[in-house]
């Protein structure tokens, strides 16, 4: 003798949830190839193949059934997150190095699916910024701008061994990212306007980014358009962004970028549709989203004017994440019936 | 009454005015006023309306059960041995809040005794049973002018008729009929959404006696004074509505249409849907007046006035993997096995059967349960219908289930409080508030059963409150007992200290008196010494 209903459920199960995350990220991953190259591939296989392998470890380790936690997708999700957010010429033992430190820190340490306070591909991402600045900052040029001739093979080798290359061709390969190099340039009383008169600059952020970005907003609108995300964060997170960037820009369009520049050069698209949205570590409450996004953007913004780092973003996240739980007691929806 | 929006429309009322059913024809949503979250599960209603209602023949035995409404025990009136008519009173109504029950046919009382019932308790409790005598000989039926007679008169009359809400509530009626003099009714909101998966009992007699809803909501109306009276039906029952659309032309009736969305039939967000206000926790929607009935109480009201028929029957749905789904007219009392017979047997072997709907139903004990007068639909369960739960995964907090709640719950809060034990904490989250409708666990990927931990959580916090009070008149009888310890105690030691100074007293009197003694032996003794020098 039960009371189990309701007998009926319809749900799409987590490991469906985050197979369309993944899907999601298709788009943007294919122009990234097309702009870059194979790089990101590389590292994405790296990232899925250490994920498996650490989390198989730690679920035996914490004498967990192995099957559902792997299938359940979550942890692909945090590795492909970590792999397009780093440099995709970094040496093969950064993705590896950050995969490893995502599911300890940021996951399982915490209990593991469903209890991680943080944002695990932010936490790892966190760490190889603090611990290795200088690989975490060097942005690949897209291929079209290299001078002399480089090719996948070439990726390949610098990613697994940079000592194959010569310097020469590293060089055509790197460069600051689009943010970091405006950050430079200001220090040295540039114009902006000069500053962005630089190769790797395209026609709104940096030359191809555009267009990954774009890819990643089509994947975003495909989430939303699923019920996999509510539009509150990226809604939220975009718009604030955009709107206090505006701002200082007007105040003074020779120090500060454009607000669609903010948005489309560094990773704001791939944060408000995919790494914001991670239900975990966000708030539930429809109104703490919005607070949230609304945090995190001025933080963002915060930190790339005026921060020590180029890009803000994973501060910006782990910031907030530690806000969660006060944000969502303070944003508790009003009960029906009470007035 | 604070009215949260006003009658303009929102959104999804124009949205749903342009939604044309297949056959062209229109239900049209306007003024509705959308509540938050709700589900839309698969409805399976057209598998149980092909065939018209069929009434169930007399069963071999008829089990009655003496609480088949809320309030106290029915009072019993027969004896084993007893010949009993049809419609004859055989437990009568105990106080007010309580209702009768009457013999459903002729025939012999043969025992009374506990039985197994509906109920998801599975505890047994007592029952009439009656062997029929198949003549099925009514006692003398009573009809009641009720268009001439007061409605303190109808309301007295009503008392005696048995019933009680069908829509599965059993509150007994006539009590929501008499209302508190202070309170005034404006409204009459007769409860026709039915939005239970499955259930199609309500559908099936508004389209076969939509004439004697429509008779009964005007009689519920008038004992009430109510000023308006507003039927509020699902917009997936077409004929249904057409057929209340036509009962009620020449009445003041409004039928409103509202949209199918699970859990639109629970009364409280029935009249958001149509009028745009919020029953606040605390109160009944009587104390804004608003009373509510549902179609198959009301008809029941206008049988029993015009033909003096009680309540001895229902409508009720056999669904699910039954070979014939389809809706009974059964006596109160068959045994569920006969209206499983009657619905072409059960081809599973599993013989699992769900009562009420999907979404807030229960597993029957037993086949053998009586029909009640709660028993609106009995579903065949089946693994293909109703597939085993998925296994359980961490809750990954997608507030999927908040966007679902209908009444703005964090429904996983309170899974997180229910299941770490902070029962304040789920408490200070409104738990109490949850309808139990089931919509969070029925959207949440991780297949947590959330509403199964609430419903624990819930009858904790109960047993807690139970036990603290218990403990606290405990304590304050053993402070009392203490205290009146202490009191003889202190009041013994008084005496003790009393007699004790007494005894000092007397001995310091008796000292006195010796020492005086003494000295007057001396003085004496002197003196006759003095004498005799
Ligand atoms: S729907 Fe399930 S997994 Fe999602 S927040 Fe609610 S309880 Fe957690
Ligand atoms: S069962 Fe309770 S918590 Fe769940 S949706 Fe219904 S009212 Fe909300």
């Amino acid at each position: 003798m039960e009371n189990r209903s309701p007998y009926v459920v319809n749900a799409p199960s987590i490991s469906i949830i985050m197979l369309k995350v993944l899907l999601a990220l298709i788009p943007g991953i294919a122009l990234y190839v097309y702009v870059f190259g194979i790089g990101v591939i590389i590292n994405i296989l790296l990232a899925s193949v250490t994920v498996i392998l650490t989390e198989c470890a730690i679920l035996a380790i914490r004498k967990l059934p192995i099957k559902p936690f792997i299938l359940d997708g979550s942890g692909l999700v945090t590795a492909w997150l970590l792999a397009l957010s780093i440099p995709s010429i970094a040496p093969w033992w950064i993705i590896v190095l950050g995969t490893i430190l995502c599911i300890i820190f940021g996951k399982h340490l915490y209990g593991g699916l469903g209890y991680n306070l943080f944002n695990p591909a932010m936490v790892g991402y966190a760490i190889l910024l603090i611990s290795f600045p200088s690989i975490m900052t060097h942005w690949q040029i897209p291929s079209n701008l290299m001078i002399g001739h480089t090719d996948w093979l070439d990726q390949i080798k610098v990613i697994f061994n940079s000592n194959l290359l010569s310097k020469e061709t590293l060089d055509a390969m790197s460069s600051a990212t689009p943010l970091d190099y405006i950050k430079t340039q200001l220090t040295l009383n540039q114009p902006l306007a000069t500053i962005q008169q630089d190769k790797i600059f395209g026609f709104v952020g940096g030359r191809g980014l555009e267009l990954i970005n774009l890819g990643y907003l089509a994947g975003g609108l495909y989430m939303l358009k699923e019920k996999i995300i509510s539009w509150h964060l990226p809604v939220a997170f975009l718009s604030t962004l955009f709107v206090s960037a505006l701002l200082f820009n007007i105040i003074s369009p020779d120090t500060f970028a454009s607000p669609l520049f903010h948005i489309i050069s560094g990773g704001s698209i791939l944060c408000a549709f995919f790494i914001i949205t991670d239900p975990v570590s966000a708030p539930t409450t429809p109104k703490g989203k919005i607070y949230f996004g609304m945090g995190i953007a001025l933080l963002v913004l915060i930190i790339r004017l005026f921060g020590g780092y180029p890009e803000g973003i994973a501060f910006a996240v782990l910031f907030l994440n530690i806000c969660v739980p006060l944000i969502d007691s303070l944003t508790q929806p009003r009960i029906f019936g009470h007035k | 009454m604070k009215i949260l929006h006003h009658g303009n429309g929102n959104i999804l009322s124009i949205i749903f005015k342009k939604l044309k059913r297949p056959d062209g024809f229109v239900m049209q949503l306007e003024n509705i006023f959308k509540f938050n979250g709700g589900v839309h599960p698969d409805e399976n209603k057209t598998v149980s309306t092909r065939l018209p209602i069929a009434k169930l023949p007399i069963p071999k035995k008829l089990i009655l059960p003496l609480r088949q409404h809320v309030g106290h025990v029915a009072k019993l009136k027969v004896k084993p041995g007893d010949q009993v008519l049809k419609g004859q009173i055989i437990a009568e109504a105990d106080g007010n809040i309580s209702a009768a029950i009457h013999a459903p046919t002729s025939g012999k009382v043969v025992k009374i005794s506990e039985e197994i019932l509906p109920h998801p308790s599975g505890l047994p409790d007592f029952c009439i049973t009656i062997e029929p005598d198949f003549k099925d000989t009514w006692v003398e039926k009573k009809p009641i002018s009720w268009k001439t007679l007061d409605r303190n008169k109808l309301i007295e009359a009503i008392s005696q008729s048995g019933i009680v809400g069908l829509g599965g509530a059993v509150f007994p009626t006539h009590m929501k009929l008499k209302i508190n003099q202070s309170q005034l009714i404006n409204t009459l909101v007769i409860n026709a959404a039915e939005c239970e998966p499955f259930i199609t009992c309500d559908d099936m007699l508004m389209r076969e006696r939509a004439d004697e809803i429509i008779q009964g909501s005007l009689i519920a109306q008038t004992i009430l004074g109510a000023k308006e009276c507003v039927v509020g039906i699902e917009n997936n029952k077409t004929e249904a509505y057409e057929a209340l659309k036509k009962a009620a032309q020449k009445t003041s009736i409004e039928i409103k249409v509202v949209p199918t969305l699970y859990p639109s039939g629970d009364a409280k967000r029935l009249i958001y849907l149509l009028m745009g206000t919020e029953v606040p926790k605390e109160k009944r929607s009587v104390d804004l007046g608003i009373q509510v009935f549902n179609v198959a109480t009301v008809a029941a009201i206008y049988r029993y006035l015009e033909f003096g028929e009680p309540s001895i029957s229902r409508i009720i749905t056999i669904t699910g993997a039954v070979k014939v789904p389809q809706n009974y007219e059964a006596l109160f009392g068959t045994p569920l096995s006969e209206l499983i017979i009657a619905a072409g047997g059960s081809p599973n072997k599993t013989k699992k059967f769900i009562m009420g709907g999907p979404m807030m139903g229960f597993d029957l004990p037993s086949i053998h349960v009586p029909v009640t007068k709660a028993m609106n639909c009995v579903i065949e369960s089946s693994p293909e219908l109703f597939p085993a739960p998925k296994p359980v995964m961490p809750c990954i907090r997608c507030a999927r289930c908040a966007d679902a709640c209908p009444v703005n719950l964090q429904p996983q809060e309170l899974y997180w409080f229910s299941k770490s034990s902070q029962l304040e904490k789920a408490r200070d989250y409104n738990l109490f508030d949850c309808i139990e409708c089931g919509c969070c666990t029925y959207v949440c990927p991780s297949n947590i059963p959330l509403v199964q931990f609430y419903r624990y959580a819930k009858s904790e916090i109960i047993a807690q409150d139970k036990s603290k009070e218990a403990a606290n008149t405990a304590r304050e009888r053993n402070d009392f007992r203490l205290a009146r310890i202490e009191r003889e105690k202190k009041e013994r030691a008084e005496r003790n200290a009393q007699k004790a100074l007494g005894a000092q007293e007397k001995q310091a009197i008796d000292e006195k008196k010796s020492t005086i003694a003494a000295a007057m032996e001396r003085v004496k003794q002197t003196q006759q010494e003095n004498i005799k020098n």
